[in-house]
């Protein structure tokens, strides 16, 4: 059983699971920190961003210029923002059998993955994974593809240019394996070779194995993974959440007595409690409000979002925030509000029992028919004529490289009595406004990750007992910068095996059993002997019969009657029948050829 | 026993005695037993069964435990307990065979009834009223009671358990009396025979290798040495204490709490601590052989001991402070490396250091035990370096031990320090220091030195428990004083905490009341009335927290932000410095908004602050921007507002309670026009549904009376000695202002208010205004007149009940003559009684004992 490791990134993970003549992909996620190092893309031409000076190197070469630009002391791409891609040629990805997603922000790398490897196997995803993830990768490729770029900057990636850069461009990896954006049809194309699943259903993969996805209570729809034989049992544990929040509980039990659980998709801020942050969101957006600021909140358009949008729900009144307009812009703003409504089975049961009332499981519902929250697919039409200040403006892309948010960036930057609040944990918030500097506004920094911290895993662990725990390198070690923070590494016993990009791993072990069916006129004609009590032995004489995996034990071919009636004779017509050779269908087998080939073969 | 009583007992003695009847509840046979003690009390307890013999006949069903239920049985055992405790009674009782029969083999005893706890409670409590006289003893060495006794010591049932080790002291204490009245014996085996059984069954306990065993032997041991301190009790302890000291050469040391409670008591024994029965060397080697968390409590007891050896005490004080040193080690010091890191810190542990260490070796005088024994921390290595990993280890094996031995550590330094015998000198810094530390390591902002620390910190990161605890004794170490450097170590994660969002609302409010109890500690500048600069700096960090906390989701939040800002208001909102801050910054305006908050009680602390702000000067009101033309309420009719229409009572309340110091302080909104003012205040008021609004409303009333009469001479206002009464004239002009503004009406009003506060406070009101206007009624004489007339006869409708129609104006010579006429004095006296006086005698209860039987019965023949 081996794990390859596509991707470095550990809560983007894209780790492919050899096990029992299966290839099985877990998640394909993109990491996109990449796109830090890019200029953002306005909407709305910007002189401050055209105008920027050509970076050059020490000695004055200026062959850069074009390529890089400089700004309040740090050196950006100027080109179409590009996304780091999982490794490609650790494997060949055309053999991957299935990809199984475990959540919408896991699925990013779809595209790449199906459209361009020659991957011809299924995908496995909730319907709600699905939906929303298809409303990411839209507004993703809508984000990038109404700024057309003239320009695609490559110069730069030169190893022998790079070396030269500043950091952290010099520092940059793989960047020669960095990719533009997919296309909408290269979306579609992907999204169409998804099969949908319900948790707790049950997918037979050959014969071999049966894959199980749970509820793992972070997001709409998403899951975790049960892999399993009859005798063996993988767990794939990526972004689970035990709060409280909208989804569906987190299903923990179905993970005991694993052999193996690979674990990914921890809180990317450990020190920080949800709850926490949550509040000092509310009160910084409120304080801002009142001076008569601006609320600037760069969000994905699904997730976190609905969560805080149900405490403003609660809480604008008591602040005295009713008159405050909020704002949701994204191209697919009114289909994530629509969908989180829709998808009722997968909610928690509170939200559940809501749509039998009937009422809608999420308040922000009476936001939108109060006129409370609006939303627009762009700050273009409606918008301009509708807006107000001050107001509070939810809008993506949490990196500040593309999307409205760039916009409002350089519109609201210059004053300080605006603020911009970062929620989502997946970018450094200092790196995105690095671009905006000089900045006036104020910036607040309330990550909001509902997922697993250590504390509780080490809960889950004690609770779930595997063997053997798999992890990425990063949860292996405290944080850098908090070396001395013991409590914020995975503690288990025997301790957890750790894995990096690139890496292929041997899990230590080893399959022992196969599950063997008897036939039962065979069953019939044993005559077991008990040996000691309780134990019993037959002799089986049968023929063993593997098809699609499953191994069954056949009686015997009777040997053919002899035409005659003869009893005791023997002779040339007692050659059985399955002596004779069929011509097969697919030609003869050169079987020396063949030896040899399965010799080389390493892993079959 | 009155008549009345006497008739009506046969018929309850009927009731109980019949098992068919139910019995109303455990508490109406409470106060029956309550009754009954108090006649014996009184009186002769054999006179009472003569002239009551339906009460023998009471007791003799107990024959048949069965058929009663256990609640009667119960009674019966501790009825029969109170009536024999006088030793005629006693006599009667046993003539007639009863008390054998009730407390011994052929009772209930053994039979079905003793399985329920309530019936083996009622025979412990019945013999341990019994027990009074020598016939007691010698009925209880013959019955074989004390066997049983010692056997219920072990019950199931806690109450039993414990109420059977008391009997033991009790007949224990009552067999030594007779012998000490003339010399203690000096040997235990010259004691009485009963004595010398259960002393015999102590040692025998004591002896034993089952825990619960020796457990229930200290126990008995604790409550004898705590309640007697008869001479005998020494020769006892010098007996026992070898087998005591036995206990400790066990490894672990069993009933480790009950030994710490048995050895406190004995040495605040006024008969033992002053001896030299080696009490004190049990006491060090206890505490260097217990595990940290067992003798924390027990160097806590030794520290508030009034007299204690010097080593003993500071070897006490070393162990208590074990887990704060560890914690200072932890994060001052590399393994094996003697140096350290930071200045402050390591003076902390210099300082611990020495205090425990020489002292204490001193005391310990080369226990053989040191050195072998792993759980305890030989307090000679407190400042040592090279096994102080090793022994922190030790001292939190897992983070539930680590967090619970830290919470008690601080909270019994908490408890300690306000002490006049707590060690002197006091090590305010190295405290401080510990404190600190452990918040820092509850944040994550410490940096651990060694894997000591490294543990720490992964136990305590994030741990409330823990950090409410530090935060406490942080406030509490504001009394002293400390290095300057360490001050502004306090003030840095005070405000480190103040500010992390991670700070849970319990936290927080421990946090501000720290900060609080600091910020008042700190000391003036000789030069000006302003805050110390240093503490100024502080505040001004602070103040753009505020706003923050004041907008925080959470109310809990809002509303300890609000009461940390009115306590500061208060302190120094006089101060130009703290003014300016607060002026710049937005609290005024974000506390004004919250008394439209949705919580209660934020709206509560919001009208507090804002009361106190306004007082200040500190209340500005904004041009509100959205309606220029719009004029703003004023404070005052804001408030108003609330005690009129809020739907809460602490709105209103804090409401009453800023309007009442409004008045005091002669605020300025008031003395504009008071009379109109107190007229507002009181309409409203009288109409309130809170009784505690109504009684404020009197408070704001009487602060009305006494600036418009004069304070009276006496420094208590409601003062019994009738104050130098105003000149005639002068009252009847003054009390024109209180008819005009309707206090009559509301005094008068609540005078009969179903609320006895209420009631009572118009009462002292009314009496202190009679006292001040007696010469003028003096004068007048005449208390007739139509007026006075409709007067009195509103007041006997409202003391009825009918508080519908109002008073209407009132001329200030009706009010001096109601107020002449009423029985003040009598009805003060009487709403001082309980509520249910009336509803407390013996009659009440055996009528009502019997009613309900009645109603059982009657209930019983509808069914049929």
């Amino acid at each position: 059983m081996k794990l390859y490791c596509l991707s470095g990134h550990p809560t983007l993970p894209c780790n492919v699971l050899k096990f029992k003549s299966t290839t099985i992909m877990l998640d394909c996620g993109l990491d996109m920190t990449s796109t830090l190092n890019f200029l953002p893309l306005p909407l709305v031409q910007s002189p401050r961003l055209s105008n920027l000076p050509g970076w050059s190197l020490k000695d004055g070469n200026a062959f850069l210029d074009k390529e890089l630009k400089e700004c309040s002391g740090h050196v950006f791409v100027d080109s179409v923002p590009e996304f780091c891609l999982p490794e490609t040629e650790l494997i060949d990805l055309s053999t991957v059998d299935v990809i199984l997603i475990s959540n919408y922000h896991c699925m990013m790398a779809l595209p790449y993955i199906t459209e361009h490897t020659g991957f011809t196997g299924t995908v496995y995803a909730t319907e709600p994974t699905v939906q929303i993830g298809r409303l990411l990768m839209e507004e993703l490729v809508n984000f990038i593809e109404r700024v057309p770029k003239a320009q695609s900057a490559s110069l730069w990636k030169n190893k022998d240019i790079q070396r030269l850069l500043p950091s952290p461009l010099k520092d940059a990896v793989e960047v020669s394996t960095w990719r533009r954006c997919y296309t909408m049809q290269e979306v579609n194309s992907a999204l169409s070779k998804i099969q949908l699943v319900g948790y707790s259903q049950k997918i037979e993969l050959f014969g071999a194995v049966q894959v199980t996805p749970l509820s793992s209570g972070y997001a709409l729809g998403s899951s975790n993974w049960i892999i399993q034989s009859h005798y063996e049992k993988v767990s794939y544990v990526s972004g689970s959440s035990l709060l409280t929040t909208h989804p569906q509980p987190m299903d923990q039990a179905s993970l005991k007595n694993s052999d193996v659980l690979v674990l990914t998709g921890l809180t990317q801020i450990p020190t920080a409690n949800p709850d926490g942050m949550v509040g000092e969101f509310c009160s910084n957006l409120a304080l801002t409000v009142r001076n008569g600021g601006n609320v600037l909140v760069p969000c994905y358009p699904s997730g976190v979002i609905y969560d805080l949008l149900e405490c403003l729900y609660q809480y604008i009144d008591s602040a005295g925030l009713s008159n405050i307009p909020f704002y949701f812009i994204s191209p697919v703003a009114n289909s994530s509000l629509e969908f989180s409504q829709i998808f009722a089975e997968w909610l928690c049961h509170n939200k559940q029992t809501k749509v039998y009332l009937p009422e809608p499981p999420f308040p922000h519902a009476e936001l939108i028919q109060t006129n409370k929250l609006k939303h627009y697919p762009s700050l273009h039409g409606d918008f301009s004529s509708d807006f107000r200040q001050p107001c509070v403006v939810f809008t993506g892309h949490p990196s500040l490289r593309f999307g409205d948010v760039v916009h409002f960036m350089e519109l609201w930057g210059k004053s300080s009595l605006n603020t911009v609040i970062f929620t989502e944990p997946d970018f450094s918030y200092l790196e995105a406004l690095a671009p905006y500097q000089p900045l006036a506004m104020k910036c607040i920094y309330c990550p909001i990750d509902t997922r697993l911290n250590f504390i509780q895993v080490s809960k889950l662990l004690k609770e779930v007992q595997p063997l053997h725990v798999v992890c990425p390198e990063q949860y292996t070690q405290p944080p850098p910068a908090q070396s001395h923070r013991m409590d914020l590494m995975i503690d288990c016993q025997p301790p957890a095996m750790s894995y990096r990009r690139a890496e292929v791993l041997a899990l230590p072990f080893k399959r022992r059993y196969e599950k063997i069916e008897i036939m039962p006129e065979l069953a019939d004609s044993l005559v077991p002997m008990e040996i000691k009590p309780g134990i019993s032995l037959a002799t089986v004489s049968a023929v063993l019969h593997t098809k699609d995996n499953k191994h069954v034990l056949q009686p015997p071919p009777r040997p053919a009657q002899p035409a005659g009636g003869k009893k005791r004779k023997r002779g040339s017509d007692d050659i059985p029948d399955c002596k004779v050779l069929k011509p097969l269908l697919s030609g003869s087998i050169p079987v020396e050829q063949f030896v040899q080939a399965l010799e080389k073969a390493p892993d079959h | 026993m009155d008549p009345e009583c006497s008739q009506l007992l046969p018929a309850l003695c009927a009731v109980l005695a019949d098992p068919r009847q139910p019995v109303a509840d455990d508490t109406c046979l409470e106060k029956l037993l309550d009754w009954f003690k108090t006649i014996a009390d009184a009186g002769s307890s054999l006179l009472l069964l003569q002239e009551n013999p339906c009460l023998v006949t009471l007791l003799c069903p107990v024959l048949k435990p069965q058929d009663l239920s256990p609640r009667v049985l119960a009674f019966l055992l501790r009825l029969a307990g109170i009536l024999a405790a006088q030793e005629d009674c006693f006599q009667h009782l046993q003539q007639g065979d009863l008390l054998p029969r009730l407390f011994g083999e052929a009772g209930p005893l053994g039979g079905a009834a003793w399985t329920a706890p309530t019936v083996r409670s009622g025979w412990i409590q019945g013999l341990c009223s019994l027990t009074q006289h020598p016939s007691a003893l010698c009925f209880l060495a013959h019955s074989g009671a004390v066997d049983t006794i010692f056997s219920l010591q072990g019950d199931s049932s806690l109450f039993v358990a414990s109420a059977a080790g008391q009997l033991l002291v009790h007949i224990l204490g009552l067999s030594m009396q007779a012998p000490a009245e003339g010399h203690p014996s000096l040997q235990p085996a010259h004691w009485p025979a009963c004595a010398q059984k259960i002393v015999g069954h102590i040692e025998e306990s004591l002896r034993a290798t089952a825990t619960p065993q020796v457990t229930q032997a200290l126990n008995v041991l604790t409550t004898m040495f705590s309640h007697c301190h008869d001479p005998w009790t020494q020769v006892l302890w010098v007996h026992l204490s070898p087998l005591v000291a036995c206990l400790l050469e066990k490894d672990p040391v069993p009933a480790a709490h009950s030994l710490v409670d048995l050895l406190l008591s004995v040495a605040r024994s006024p008969v033992l601590s002053s001896s030299s029965c080696g009490l004190w060397d049990t006491l060090a080697q206890t505490l260097s052989r217990l595990r940290a968390s067992q003798a924390g409590p027990l160097a806590l007891g030794i520290l508030k001991l009034q007299e204690c050896p010097k080593a003993l005490r500071a070897q006490a004080f070393a162990v208590l402070l074990q887990p704060l040193t560890c914690v200072l080690e932890a994060t001052t010091q590399a393994p094996g490396l003697p140096g350290s890191s930071g200045p402050g810190l390591q003076c902390g542990v210099a300082a611990i250091g020495p205090v425990a260490s020489s002292e204490a070796c001193a005391g310990r005088g080369g226990d053989p035990t040191d050195g072998e024994l792993p759980l305890a921390w030989p307090p000679g290595s407190v400042g040592g370096t090279a096994d102080a990993p090793l022994t922190a280890g030790m001292l939190l094996p897992s983070k539930a031990a680590c967090v619970g031995l830290l919470c008690q550590t601080l909270a019994h330094l908490e408890l300690l320090q306000p002490l006049p015998q707590r060690p002197s000198p006091w090590p305010w810094a190295p405290l401080l220091s510990a404190a600190v530390t452990i918040l820092r390591l509850c944040n994550g902002s410490a940096t651990p030195t060694s894997d000591t620390g490294t543990h720490l910190c992964a136990f305590l990161a994030g741990c409330v428990r823990v950090q409410r605890a530090a935060l406490d004794f942080l406030g509490t170490l504001s009394q002293g004083t400390g290095p300057q450097e360490l001050v502004t170590q306090v003030f840095a994660i005070l405000l480190e905490y103040l500010t992390s969002p991670d700070s849970s609302p319990t936290v927080l409010k421990k946090a501000f009341q720290a900060t609080l109890q600091w910020l008042q500690s700190s000391p003036k500048p000789s030069g000006g009335g302003d805050l110390e600069p240093h503490a100024q700096l502080f505040l001004r960090e602070l103040l753009p927290v505020l706003p923050k906390r004041l907008c925080s989701p959470c109310w809990d939040v809002r509303d300890s932000g609000l009461e940390f800002l009115t306590q500061t208001v208060r302190r120094w909102g006089g101060q130009a410095g703290f003014r300016h801050a607060l002026l710049a910054s937005e609290v005024p305006e974000l506390t004004e908004q919250l008394l439209r908050d949705p919580e209660s009680y934020v709206r509560a602390s919001a009208v507090a602050a804002m009361g106190q702000l306004s007082s200040r000067g500190l209340h500005i009101i904004p041009a509100s921007p959205g309606h220029p033309g719009a004029q703003q309420k004023s404070l005052l009719e804001e408030l108003l507002h609330i005690l009129s229409t809020d739907s809460e009572g602490f709105p209103r309340r804090a409401v009453m309670q800023v309007f009442t110091q409004w008045l005091r302080d002669s605020h300025a909104d008031v003395a504009a026009d008071t009379e109109h003012f107190v007229a507002r205040v009181l309409r409203v008021a009288s109409q309130d549904l809170d009784w505690e609004v109504r009684a404020q409303g009197l408070e704001l009333a009487l602060v009305f009376l006494e600036q418009t009469l004069g304070q009276p001479s006496s420094s208590c206002p409601y003062a019994m000695t009738p104050p130098a009464a105003a000149p005639p004239s002068l009252v009847a002009q003054a009390l024109q202002p209180f008819c005009r503004v309707q206090l009559f009406d509301f005094a008068f009003r609540a005078l009969f208010d179903c609320d006895r506060p209420v009631a009572q406070k118009s009462c002292d009101l009314l009496l202190f205004l009679r006292a001040k206007t007696a010469s003028y009624s003096d004068q007048q004489g005449s208390s007739s007149g139509p007026d006075v007339a409709s007067l009195e006869a509103a007041l006997q409708r409202w003391q009825a009940g009918d508080q519908g129609q109002p008073l209407g104006d009132l001329e200030p010579e009706a009010v001096v003559a109601v107020l002449r006429s009423l029985d003040l004095e009598g009805l003060r006296g009487a709403l001082a009684e309980s509520s249910d006086h009336a509803e407390q005698s013996p009659l009440s209860l055996l009528q009502d004992m019997l009613a309900t039987a009645g109603i059982l019965g009657e209930n019983e023949a509808d069914c049929y």
